[in-house]
């Protein structure tokens, strides 16, 4: 499902999404793209409608208006789970690991149903992801025994195994140590150089500007700016919205 | 009393079966099928028929109604429950309740109100028994029962755990959209639980009719056992279910040593202990959850993306 950084094509595009909850409006018409192997950051103050267009993106919910493509692919009309299969995975702000299953099965769900392997290639695939994520030693305690890293990283896990080649990564640095977050930032550098799309939302920016070569900032469920990261921070709006003034 | 605790025991298989299609929907589905014994009713009059009136054996009569029964559960979650799900908390309890009404008085139509039973048709089985030392005699249906329970349970308990539709099934169980997010479909999982709940409880069903008589209203009271072997038990766990069940039917074998007046009553009695126990443990359980919840505000870590 991996797919290599040929075409110009962006391998994951929103085009004028909007989404209402009744008469609360809370993404306009945000326009977002993310070209194959490329790695983009969201940034934004909360409540600007981030981790809702990661929603619209994966499929959680209907959009009310727009539409959203990977690869090339109109996904109107598809399933979370059908995404998945398609190659977009997303991982949760908050973790949210199958608290009575095993760290083990929580990732072996995840490779079976997600990326279609049979049983023992998922059990290899399963315990491969375990090891690169540093759970193995883990493997066999139950996901409810967790404590919030190694949640994160189940979670993150879990994305791994459905084989995406766009991966939503949403606040997964949120809690950790420094040295945590080194560690996560090799990992998604890692997945990167596979070939992977990478999304990441996040608000620990010097962690994220450490591997997102784009930056898109929203606010209030619209897209402020986007492009190359110290452009749009140097952003007078983006200044305003996201860090409350400018700098001296 | 020794006798008591064993057909007790034997007592809790059939228990475990019927509670386990209940607990099956619950845990997965998010569903509480009031109309689970009246579907149960509804196998054991099936099987009778085709035992009746197709002159069918009473084996392929119980392959058959099994069948019949779980493609029974799967359009029903397709077609009734999916969509009462949709229409929040109280819309599927007034769809089973009227569920359950329709069933009974469908039956009534059908099969008119009379007692019936398969224990005719099972021949020796219905009253042989083994002789165990200590002058003890236990019923060879009962036993055969038991077993099956066992098997079945254990069958499913392997399921569960081993299979890929067993994974996805608990992972839907845990978090239905967590799950969709890993390529499972939640719907197709749903569907393949309440094919395998409507199963039980047609098999549940049959269960009845070998070792007693059913009539269509027997449902309410199958449910109200199927409830408490399933609280006695603990929602969510086959093992738990089997033991809830095996409690129900010690309690009612020796309440009956009492008084067969208060077999029912004792299980009733335990039923509410257990209950109210968990209820208390439930409490304590959200003070420590308060207690987590202020830890995890403390070191909620949102500030430092502000400073960069």
């Amino acid at each position: 499902m991996m797919m290599q950084a040929m075409t110009a094509e962006p391998m994951l595009r929103a085009s004028g999404v909007n989404k209402s909850y009744g008469a609360l409006k809370v993404l306009f018409d945000v326009d977002f793209h993310a070209m194959p192997g490329e790695a983009v950051g969201i940034v934004g103050p909360n409540g600007a409608g981030k981790t809702t267009l990661f929603g619209a993106l994966a499929g959680s919910f209907p959009v009310s208006s727009g539409s959203i493509h990977l690869a090339g692919e109109n996904l109107s009309g598809t399933s979370a789970a059908e995404r998945c299969r398609l190659g977009l995975a997303r991982t949760h702000q908050v973790p949210r690991p199958f608290l009575g299953m095993s760290v083990f099965e929580n990732v072996h769900v995840a490779a079976r149903s997600g990326a279609g392997m049979d049983q023992a290639t998922a059990t290899d695939e399963a315990a491969e992801i375990l090891r690169r994520t540093g759970l193995l030693a883990l493997a066999n305690r139950s996901a409810a025994s967790l404590g919030l890293l190694d949640r994160k990283r189940l979670e993150v896990a879990r994305a791994l195994a459905t084989r995406p080649s766009v991966i939503l990564l949403d606040e997964i640095g949120g809690g950790l140590t420094e040295a945590e977050l080194g560690a996560l930032i090799d990992l998604i550098r890692s997945l990167q150089a596979d070939g992977m799309t990478v999304v990441w939302i996040e608000h620990i920016l010097h962690a994220l500007l450490r591997v997102v070569t784009r930056l898109v900032c929203m606010a209030e469920g619209r897209i402020l700016a986007q492009g190359d990261p110290r452009d749009v921070m140097a952003h007078p709006q983006v200044q305003r919205a996201y860090l409350g003034s400018s700098p001296e | 009393m020794l006798d008591s605790l064993i057909q007790g025991i034997l007592l809790g298989g059939y228990y475990a079966v019927l509670a386990a299609g209940l607990s099956l929907m619950f845990g997965v589905v998010r569903f509480i099928n009031l109309a689970h014994g009246d579907m149960a009713v509804l196998g054991a009059l099936s099987a009778l028929w085709l035992v009746q009136s197709l002159g069918l054996g009473v084996p392929l009569a119980i392959v058959i109604t099994l069948l019949g029964m779980a493609a029974l559960g799967w359009l029903m979650q397709r077609f009734i429950f999916e969509r009462a799900l949709a229409g929040g908390f109280l819309v599927p309890i007034l769809t089973t309740i009227g569920l359950g009404a329709a069933l009974q008085n469908g039956m009534f139509a059908v099969f008119g109100s009379n007692t019936k039973s398969l224990g005719a048709h099972i021949g020796s089985l219905s009253w042989a028994s083994w002789q165990l030392p200590g002058g003890i005699y236990v019923g060879q249906l009962p036993v055969y029962m038991f077993v099956t329970a066992v098997l079945v349970l254990g069958a499913l308990h392997l399921t569960l755990t081993r299979t890929a539709f067993g994974r996805a099934l608990r992972a839907t169980s845990s978090d239905a959209e967590a799950a969709s997010l890993c390529g499972v479909d939640p719907r197709r999982v749903q569907r393949g639980a309440a094919a395998i709940a409507v199963a039980l409880a047609g098999l549940a069903g049959i269960f009845l009719a070998m070792r007693a008589q059913v009539t269509p209203f027997s449902g309410p009271m199958m449910l109200i056992f199927a409830f408490e072997a399933v609280v006695i038990g603990g929602i969510g766990s086959l093992r738990g279910t089997l033991i809830g069940g095996i409690i129900l039917g010690v309690v009612q074998s020796l309440g009956a040593l009492l008084s067969p007046q208060i077999s029912i009553l004792a299980g009733h009695l335990v039923f509410l202990a257990v209950l109210g126990w968990r209820l208390s443990q439930l409490a304590a359980a959200e003070r420590g959850g308060w207690r987590l919840a202020l830890r995890a505000l403390t070191h909620k870590p949102d500030v430092t993306g502000r400073k960069a």
